[in-house]
């Protein structure tokens, strides 16, 4: 029998596929569905503390706009209300979620002050997240701010929340760190209770007709699942912290290179996406298989066998690695 | 339950008590009634019950005449019902009034009572349409105060079911309406004490009921018609003495104790001033201080106006009385006395009770709004001393044609100075009333002290001046007229001190607030002359504040009002100042709360970062700098009637004028709006030339024709202004003439909506279009004179311009420029192109709404002439009836060139065989053609001169008719599916060769945003606070079912050439011709300056299908001219307040309708390209 179950987030899971936050958790019934293929745990759409904000402030500008200003009208609308700005019918999502699931229910945040971050992960646990993830998706433009203070702050908000929770609590990170060790390690220290690596960053396209930057949302490759590999691979050989591979996660082969390299989790969207959830299914089914094939037991047996401290060569994920390549890539364009 | 003390406006008083004792509420939306019906269906949609515990049915009619029809048969089937109106409303309710009141049946309808169209509309208030039911049947009840229209709401309520007699319940417009003040306002235990269930019980089983059947409005007989109309004689009789009884037992209840006609004066006086409303206050004002003084005198307030109990009403005066003036607040041209004096007259002709009968005379006052002051009261005073007093006199003008008028003395005020009088200068997009109605609210509410609260706008849109009159104090307040001295006077804008005497009310030793961009020791050097001289003089305490500041670092925009507010109360000691901050909180979470936390933060941070940017300026060692007297700039040469009335009204001295400055019969000149220059713009756009393609689009989409577009010979640029830009013109063949794109800097009110449809971009710089905006300030001057330049340049030969294309309709002279609409506004850019295509031969017909307001409202009118004198004539005739109203028009042009037809066919050998025969044969279907007939007409006329034969002369008067016209039908969706439907439906099928431009907002937009059958499904608006249930009528497909009408349906966002080819299309067709025009509007809840892709989203998601039905076109009459949904509706809905504020309030309302509307769009779809492949043909 093969024993698919794996740990994370101080929690049992009965399959390391977890369906990462993305826009299919929005809807309860496919929610179900991912349980119903397999899936070891739900990690929710997330809740965008600047959504709520600016929702707040454009519902305020049109309603002030033009009120009280001639004599035929004090305002344009009437005044109805309350308004649900808050993260209401998040919660709401999440209380649903929790009550027609038997797996575990993750709650995303993005949050964009340290008391917006503070205040609805306490909302989360309350509505009855098993855990929640800290979807830190930060872009940088400001020309005085170093990436000392940025990682500070990072490492501040993970120690503020989880003072407020009880709850374990992941940060969901982007691979531009200048010593991803340094940072994940610091994290951990901070009480972060896994790391999930990574984030994915839509960059803009430009229209070269509208001459206009437009927004571009690509779903992830197989391709993007190396970096995260060899992220992976270096970190879970000497932090306790648990790791999820998300991004790239497309088959079977990726999801069992993620678990040999460390991950506790793999995390999907984009397949699913692609070609249903129900394919969360097939990709557990082929995972089994290969297991079965290549005489292993369980999860745990294969986690990290591939790891920074279990290769054989551990220079392989280290900067020696890239001068190999380099010449090996030399040599065989002298050989032509 | 222990009665609460609360601030708030007539209207909410009146909507508070009728909409918890009635069941039924029919309501339709006219200023400065709307808001009644705003409350009533708000609070119904909240779920609010009546006393009876029962939420009652709000329904919107398509006109007042819909409503009162639905209060006649709400009432004939025994429920309590009642309706909110005013003026040309309440004209339009009269027949169902009469048989409401023919048929004894109680309601009680609350009237904000306002002037009636006449030479000119106006939404203020005066007592002319209440004059207009006297003879209806309904007994009339005047509220003076905010506090008496609750009160006398639940009387009239309590009276007409015990008499049988409806009520008319009214109350002054605007200034008991709108004035907000502190009441004690009654509990549900106060109305069920009042209201008898037996008596509602009673009226239930008069009801028509097929279990006790009975008919009712039969047709009567000579033989007993008469006879019939005088049963009810004895209900009449009755009603004065249950009216009193109720007032009595209200009394008992509450302390306050009215009389049918209350007197207040001398118990000894001997000159009586009677009269209604609300001036009745500022009579007492002014007795109290007479009285004071020893004068004999006193003034009766009639609150029961029908039936007039003349009995009572002599009952009410000192016996000691030798003269009286009774004033009324209406006109009836021709009539021996105006109502309230005859009144009086006849009153005290019939009861015998004075040894001698008084003297009487009458005057009128306060028409529209006129204030009504103490110092008119003691003038009137002053007149009944006179040994001949003048009769039939007019105070509060000067009449110079007639001379009725009394002369006033200024000085006389009777302020209270206990009472703090706050006078607040401020912009409509600033929050400034807003602010203040909280203020005042806090202030009745928070404190022992009696407020009051009255707000006076002006008459644009974009760009208002606001001004707020504060009164708060000990002593109660009857001053129901507008603050004469000020003890504080606030300024929010800093510009205007140039145009506007801010400190002009200013007693000596006020407060003065100013919001300045200047430092406290700078300041004053920037500071008009004028205003440094009254600040010296009066020795006025002078604050200044950069509210802007504060407001932008707390990321309030333009928003100041709580940062101003908050000096306010600092300032004047309203309150404690920790408590007053308090309460400003309070306030703003009250107010902001539902809006979220953030908003109610950043308002609480500029609160606290107010006081500390609130300097004193030290004016100790100032003085009038004269040196720095800024010179007037020079005035282009204007017209007398510019110079001589417009100019006095644009400086807000309109009141000074006398009777000889109007016109006598409401006939003003166009091209008005030119002369006023409101110079709104903090930024403008700046043309580069480099990278402009001439597109045209800038010019098309901009709504107040502020950018406009030349193409001349180079050589007229010789003496240009050396800042000019040109370009060579992009134009085929026309490659050596130059192009020039100019902005009026004065004009332009920033909307930005050329700069989001200019398609150009740098080439080097991707943020950069071919116009950009910049500060207006640095470049006024320098784009002033560009623009003077401009326009003495030479306008493009029109016959050489291809029409259909909208690069050379730029080209075109808009006869229709500067409007004072919304900036951005999506209804007048339809208007403009209109102007352009056929203004110099266009008679508009104006359904009341928008574009009546932003087209007719004086002082200016943006319509404009053309440089041989033509341009568009324009009349606004009602709301109800512009379609009829264009229909007459272009009757009687037809009928005017038939006759001029049918002389020249007679008197052909005196005028010239071929004249006349090319005169009656020139083809007019182009501009080429229309300009021939015009020369031709000119020979004809030039012809006939001095011909002496009466037809001949005939002829030469008719002879403009021969050439074409183009009569057009303008109105919002308020006027096209509603009110105006009916008439629209007859014009459809006259066949006439009219055209109908619906400027369609999907609301009532004037009146502030009430659903109309155009608004769609889903989306919030007034009278439709829940979302709007039922879908969006189908007013083309309406249209096409006649197969004979010419219907368009355009989005000048999504596609200007469509809409410019359905223009053209619409009036070539020689029948009616439709054209619905997607306005984007301030109502749907969005920024305007993404009004054009808001269009476009709305053609993509298939929600505004554009397509023309062309009756004349061979083949399928049908065209569709816009894509299947490429867009899901969602993404177009949810750009805007309307849906998403139910989609926050209600999600699951929401979802529905959303699902519903989807499904609205689909089918519509499926229909229409069904009819495009040819299935209706």
């Amino acid at each position: 029998m093969i024993d698919l179950s794996t740990y994370y987030l101080g929690r049992k899971l009965r399959s390391p596929f977890v369906a990462s936050s993305g826009p299919l958790s929005k809807d309860l019934r496919n929610l179900q569905k991912m349980e119903d293929a397999g899936a070891g745990a739900v990690v929710l759409h997330s809740l965008f503390e600047e959504q709520i904000l600016m929702e707040g402030q454009s519902l305020d500008r049109f309603l002030s706009a033009g009120a009280d200003s001639y004599a035929e009208f004090a305002s344009y609308f009437p005044d109805i209300g309350p308004y649900d700005l808050g993260p209401r019918s998040y919660l709401q999502h999440l209380e649903a979620a929790k009550k027609a699931l038997k797996i575990p229910v993750i709650a995303s945040l993005n949050g964009s002050s340290l008391t917006g971050w503070v205040r609805y992960a306490r909302d989360m646990e309350n509505a009855g997240a098993d855990a929640i993830e800290l979807n830190i998706y930060f872009l940088p433009a400001s020309f005085e701010t170093s990436g000392a203070q940025i990682e500070e702050s990072y490492c501040d908000l993970v120690s503020a929340v989880k003072a407020q929770v009880r709850i374990p609590v992941a940060v969901k990170l982007g691979p531009f760190f200048t010593s991803l060790p340094n940072i994940a390690y610091r994290l951990e220290c901070a009480g972060a209770g896994a790391l999930v690596l990574f984030n994915r960053f839509y960059q803009p396209d430009f229209d070269l007709e509208a001459m206009d930057a437009k927004p571009n949302l690509k779903l992830s490759t197989s391709d993007e699942l190396l970096m995260r590999l060899h992220a992976v691979a270096l970190l879970s050989s000497r932090l306790s912290v648990d790791l999820a591979v998300t991004g790239g996660v497309h088959t079977a082969e990726d999801a069992i290179k993620g678990i040999f390299a460390g991950a506790h989790v793999v995390m999907t969207t984009s397949a699913l996406l692609q070609r249903g959830i129900d394919h969360l299914r097939h990709m557990q089914d082929d995972v089994v298989q290969w297991m079965q094939q290549h005489d292993y037991d369980s999860v745990s047996q294969m986690r990290g066998a591939m790891n920074a401290g279990n290769v054989g060569d551990p220079e392989v994920y280290q900067r020696a690695n890239y001068l190999k390549t380099l010449g090996s890539y030399e040599s065989r364009l002298q050989t032509r | 339950m222990k009665r609460r003390q609360l601030t708030l406006d007539g209207n909410e008083a009146a909507a508070y008590v009728a909409h918890r004792i009635n069941e039924v509420i029919a309501i339709y939306p006219i200023t400065p009634s709307s808001p009644m019906g705003e409350w009533a269906d708000q609070w119904s949609s909240a779920g609010e019950p009546n006393i009876w515990g029962s939420v009652p049915s709000v329904i919107e009619m398509q006109s007042e005449g819909g409503a009162a029809g639905a209060v006649h048969g709400a009432l004939q089937a025994g429920t309590l019902t009642t309706t909110f109106t005013s003026s040309q409303g309440l004209l339009l309710m009269i027949p169902n009034m009469y048989k409401i009141a023919g048929e004894l049946t109680p309601t009680v309808f609350h009237i904000a009572a306002r002037a009636i169209a006449g030479q000119g509309l106006s939404i203020f208030g005066d007592h002319q349409d209440v004059m207009a039911v006297r003879a209806t049947g309904f007994a009339l009840l005047g509220s003076h105060s905010v506090q008496a229209v609750q009160d006398f709401a639940l009387i009239a309520q309590a009276a007409a079911l015990e008499s049988r007699i409806p009520f008319g319940h009214f109350f002054d417009g605007f200034r008991t309406s709108h004035e907000v003040a502190k009441i004690e306002q009654l509990t549900p235990e106060d109305m069920r004490a009042m209201i008898d269930d037996e008596l509602v019980r009673a009226h239930r089983a008069r009801s028509l009921n097929p279990d006790r059947p009975v008919v009712r409005g039969t047709a009567q007989n000579p033989d007993v018609y008469f006879q019939a109309r005088e049963t009810v004689n004895k209900f009449y009789d009755a009603c004065p003495g249950i009216v009193q009884e109720a007032m009595n037992r209200f009394a008992a209840l509450t302390g306050r104790q009215y009389k049918l006609f209350d007197y207040f004066g001398a118990p000894d006086a001997e000159r009586i001033i009677v009269l209604m409303g609300s001036s009745a206050l500022a009579a007492e004002e002014c007795v109290e201080a007479l009285t004071a003084r020893g004068e004999k005198v006193g003034v009766v307030n009639v609150h029961l106006f029908r039936p007039f109990s003349a009995r009572a009403f002599v009952d009410a005066l000192p016996r000691t009385v030798k003269a009286i003036a009774a004033l009324d607040r209406t006109k009836e041209p021709g009539s021996a006395g105006e109502p309230l004096y005859m009144d009086v007259v006849a009153a005290l002709a019939e009861t015998v009770s004075f040894e001698r009968t008084p003297r009487v005379i009458g005057g009128r006052y306060g028409l529209a709004s006129k204030e009504f002051t103490p110092a008119m009261v003691a003038t009137v005073f002053a007149e009944l001393s006179k040994d001949h007093p003048r009769n039939h006199f007019v105070v509060g003008i000067t009449d110079d044609v007639t001379y009725r008028s009394l002369d006033v003395d200024p000085a006389f005020s009777t302020e209270d100075p206990e009472t703090v009088r706050a006078v607040f200068y401020g912009l409509g997009a600033d929050g400034t009333v807003g602010a203040n109605k909280n203020s005042i609210k806090i202030i009745g509410e928070d404190t022992p002290n009696y407020a009051q609260g009255y707000f006076v706008y002006d008459s644009k849109k974009s760009g208002a001046m606001t001004v707020s009159h504060l009164r708060f104090g000990r002593n109660p307040i009857r001053s129901s007229y507008l603050i004469q001295k000020a003890s504080f006077v606030a300024c929010h804008q800093f510009s205007f001190l140039e145009r506007v005497d801010v400190l002009q009310l200013a007693e000596p030793g006020a407060v003065f607030l100013l919001n300045s961009p200047f430092r406290p020791e700078e300041v004053w050097e920037h500071l008009p002359a004028a205003v440094q001289q009254q600040i010296i003089e009066k020795h006025l305490r002078f604050y200044v504040i950069d509210a802007y500041r504060v407001a932008k670092e707390n990321g309030m925009g333009g928003r100041i009002n709580t940062v101003m507010q908050t000096c306010f109360f600092a300032l004047s000691g309203a309150l404690p100042r920790e408590e007053a901050i308090a309460a400003i909180k309070h306030a703003i979470e009250k107010t902001y709360g539902k809006r979220g936390e953030a908003v109610v933060q950043k308002n609480f941070a500029a609160v606290d970062q107010a006081l500390a940017h609130l300097h004193a300026v030290d004016i100790a060692h100032a003085d009038v700098a004269h040196a720095l007297l800024r010179a007037a700039p020079a005035l282009r040469p204007v017209p007398d009637f510019v110079r001589n009335v417009i100019a006095p009204i644009l400086a807000g001295r309109g009141d000074s004028l006398p009777v000889s400055a109007l016109p006598i019969d409401g006939t003003y000149p166009t091209g008005t709006a030119q002369f006023e220059k409101r110079n709104l713009a903090r930024e403008i756009p700046v043309w580069e030339q480099g990278t402009c393609i001439q597109c045209g689009k800038c010019v098309m989409v901009c709504p107040h024709a502020v950018i406009r577009a030349k193409v001349v010979a180079p050589e007229r640029l010789a003496t240009a202004p050396a800042a000019l830009k040109s370009a060579p013109a992009r134009w085929k063949d026309r490659e050596q003439l130059r192009y020039l794109l100019q902005v009026s800097p004065k004009d332009c009110t920033s909307c930005g909506l050329c700069i989001e449809v200019c398609p150009a971009k740098s080439k080097t710089e991707a943020k950069k279009k071919a116009i950009n905006m910049a500060e207006q300030a640095p470049i006024r001057e320098q784009e002033r004179q560009n623009w003077d330049f401009f326009l003495t340049l030479p306008e493009f030969d029109r016959n050489a311009l291809t029409l259909h294309n909208v690069k050379d309709i730029q080209l075109l002279q808009p006869l229709f420029e500067f409007p004072g609409a919304c900036a951005g506004c999506g209804e007048t850019p339809y208007i403009k192109l209109l102007t352009q295509l056929f203004g110099d031969r266009a008679v508009i017909a104006n359904a009341t709404g928008c574009s009546s307001i932003y087209g007719g409202n004086l002082p200016t009118t943006p319509y404009t002439v053309n440089r041989d004198g033509r341009g568009p004539a324009w009349s606004n005739s009602l709301f109800e009836d512009n379609a009829e109203f264009g229909l007459g028009i272009r009757v009687s042009l037809d009928k005017q060139a038939e006759f001029a037809r049918e002389l020249v066919r007679r008197f052909a050998p005196k005028i010239g065989e071929n004249l006349a025969e090319t005169l009656l044969k020139t083809d007019q279907s182009n501009e080429a053609g229309i300009d021939a007939q015009r020369r031709l007409v000119g020979e004809l006329q030039a012809k006939l001169g001095s011909e002496p034969e009466p037809e001949l002369q005939d002829l030469k008067a008719l002879a403009g008719a021969l050439v074409r016209k183009s009569v057009w039908m303008v109105g919002g969706d308020g006027w096209a599916y509603d009110i105006g439907y009916g008439g629209l439906d007859h014009v459809f099928a006259s066949g006439r060769n009219v055209n109908i431009l619906v400027l369609d907002t999907e609301v009532y937009s004037n009146t502030g945003g009430q659903a109309s059958k155009s608004t769609p499904r889903a989306a919030v608006a007034k009278f439709a606070a829940a979302g709007k249930r039922a879908a969006k009528k189908d007013l083309a497909m309406m249209a096409m079912a006649y197969g004979s009408v010419y219907v368009a349906h355009v989005a000048l966002g999504a596609n200007d050439t469509h809409t410019l080819k359905s223009f053209l299309e619409a009036e070539a067709y020689p029948g009616p011709s439709l054209i619905i025009a997607y306005s984007h509007c301030i109502a749907h809840g969005y920024d305007l300056v993404h009004g054009l892709e808001q269009q476009k989203a709305a053609v993509q998601s298939a929600y505004w299908p554009l397509f023309r039905y062309d009756p004349a076109k061979d083949g399928n009459p049908f065209q569709l001219d816009s894509r299947p949904a490429s867009l899901p509706l969602e993404k177009y809905v949810y750009n805007e307040g309307r849906y998403t504020m139910l989609a926050q309030s209600n999600p699951e309302a929401a979802a529905l309708l959303l699902a519903e509307a989807e499904s609205d769009v689909a089918k519509r779809w499926k229909i229409y390209e069904r009819w495009a492949q040819g299935a209706q043909s």
